[in-house]
């Protein structure tokens, strides 16, 4: 009860944090140039991480929240995201035929840091450099490359992604406390309300994916890893097909939380792993020692490929998901006309809806996947 | 920032949230909504055995029922059929009694009517006796009221031996 109600009152200082710091980068009376609309950049704009959060309008009359940003750098230091977004642009030439890209130079506290691509370097001689001298055939010769060269800043800043990260979190917690306030109210009954629709899915998490993959002495100690990796996706993947805040984001369409749900696997199979398991690695019975020097690094590879493969295809699923319904939104914006929409918004709203099966398919496929890795981990020799 | 490039600072805060979600989940949560669950499922599966059970029971306690009621018919046919040997015995025995005390009647009246006859056959011989002698006399004294006569009857009587 006191978790709860403290989860309340952590969800609300998150909440004013983000609504008392917003400031508008609205500058009226600005003329707005024509630009072009460029799909892939906006679809890029929209399923990378950012250190604010937009909400609605153009380049220059844009409505967002800035997001506090968190660096290491020589001792901790913060600010507001605005700092950069309210700071000088810059040009840069990144290749021998002159073509050049913008990054911004911090203002304020945001000072000796610049951003490129929602990346943070500090600054070297006041400009950021995508070139350097490389020695080749023994004469130097200037290399341009994509990135540039000056150091990062670490970087622990609450991004877009960091903040829907929290929100996710904290909505778990308000739909599995109500849940389980209710059992302890009641007792074991019937359930009503939203246990009787999360009870649906908690018990299929224990019965069809843990208890059938698993040895049924075992399957008991990762059901709640299990259930926490379950809901964790799903409610994120739900969140992530929100339009606008609190979803937008594209938490588990990211390569970074994907990656660490997958080592979150990894590391739980391994630490699982008994000795059938790790004898079939290093040791597979009934195959001679010949045909071991092949299999072995099959095996020691074959651990890694698993979490990989978990790793990307949530990413590439959900990534996937985001880009299809932009880019049939898309289709209005080039063609220049509304009428477009009669085509684009059911297509998009058909690809949304598949999205609601493919955000649950996907956490069940992770889960699944997870328990089946685990199962084969602790599964007991029977031959 | 790239599409497929791990980026620190999110992996630092997922690691956090993850960690810190599956702690409080897991101790908070999970615990007592699978203790619930757990708990639910073996009140039924307890519940649908007892009715398993009490209905074999049921059956049970049927076929004794059934038994019992075929003991008690048997038992109560056999009390009717001898109460009905029983009755009629009884009038059997009744009957007999009361032929045998209508016998011993009837031989008691026939005793009683023997012996009354027998005095009246006896009665009637001394009344007879008394009546001859009184006829015996009168006729006596008809006949000896003359010497004559006496001594003709003495003649007769004598013949009368002779003849015997």
């Amino acid at each position: 009860m006191s978790l709860i109600f403290s989860a309340k009152r952590f969800f609300t200082l998150i909440a004013a944090m983000v609504i008392l710091t917003p400031t508008y980068a609205f500058h009226p009376g600005e003329p707005i140039p024509e630009e072009e609309f460029e799909v892939g950049e906006m679809i890029m704009h929209h399923i990378s991480d950012a250190h604010e959060w937009h909400l609605w309008g153009g380049h220059h009359n844009s409505v967002s929240v800035y997001l506090p940003i968190i660096l290491v750098d020589g001792g901790l230091k913060t600010f507001s995201s605005k700092h950069f977004y309210h700071g000088t642009p810059k040009k840069a030439v990144v290749d021998s035929l002159g073509k050049t890209v913008e990054y911004i130079v911090g203002s304020g506290p945001a000072a000796g840091y610049a951003m490129f691509e929602e990346e943070i370097y500090k600054l070297k001689d006041g400009e950021l450099q995508f070139s350097k001298m490389e020695k080749k055939d023994g004469n130097e010769k200037l290399v341009y490359t994509e990135f540039p060269v000056n150091a990062s800043a670490l970087d622990f800043s609450i991004t877009k992604n960091v903040l829907s990260l929290f929100m996710g979190a904290v909505l778990v917690l308000l739909i599995m406390g109500s849940v389980a306030r209710f059992y302890k109210k009641n007792g074991p009954v019937a359930p009503k309300g939203l246990a009787k629709y999360l009870e649906v899915l908690i018990v299929m998490v224990r019965d069809d994916i843990a208890k059938a993959n698993i040895h049924h002495h075992k399957y008991q100690k990762y059901v709640p890893y299990l259930l926490t990796i379950f809901f964790f996706i799903f409610i994120n993947n739900l969140l992530g097909l929100v339009p606008f805040l609190p979803g937008g984001a594209n938490l588990t369409g990211n390569i970074t939380v994907t990656l660490f749900l997958a080592v979150a696997t990894l590391l739980v199979t391994l630490f699982s792993g008994n000795r059938n398991y790790w004898g079939h690695i290093f040791a597979m019975p009934g195959v001679p020692w010949p045909v071991l020097i092949i299999l072995i690094p099959i095996e020691i590879v074959g651990i890694f490929t698993k979490p990989f493969a978990l790793m990307v295809r949530l990413f590439a699923n959900m990534t996937a998901g985001h880009i299809i319904v932009l880019a049939l939104i898309s289709i209005i914006f080039i063609n220049q006309s509304e009428a477009w929409g009669m085509l684009s918004v059911p297509m998009a709203l058909f690809i949304s809806v598949l999205e609601l099966l493919v955000a649950f398919l996907q956490a069940f496929l992770f889960c699944m996947l997870s328990a089946l890795f685990i199962g084969a981990a602790v599964e007991e020799a029977h031959h | 920032m790239g599409l497929i490039t791990p980026d620190l600072g999110l992996l630092f805060w997922t690691g956090l949230v993850f960690v810190l979600l599956l702690v409080i989940l897991t101790k908070f949560i999970w615990k007592p909504i699978l203790a619930s669950v757990n708990a639910r499922e073996q009140k039924i599966s307890d519940a649908l055995e007892l009715a398993e059970k009490t209905k074999a029971e049921m059956h049970a306690l049927q076929a004794a029922n059934e038994n019992l009621l075929k003991e008690a018919r048997a038992e109560r046919d056999a009390i009717v059929k001898d109460a009905k040997e029983t009755a009629v015995k009884m009038v059997e025995d009744a009957k007999n009694t009361a032929k045998a005390e209508a016998n011993k009647i009837v031989e008691s009246a026939r005793a009683t009517i023997n012996t009354e006859k027998t005095a009246a056959i006896a009665e009637l011989k001394t009344q007879v006796a008394a009546i001859s002698l009184e006829i015996a006399e009168k006729i006596i004294r008809g006949e000896l009221s003359s010497d004559e006569k006496q001594k003709a009857l003495a003649e007769k009587m004598a013949g009368d031996i002779n003849l015997n």
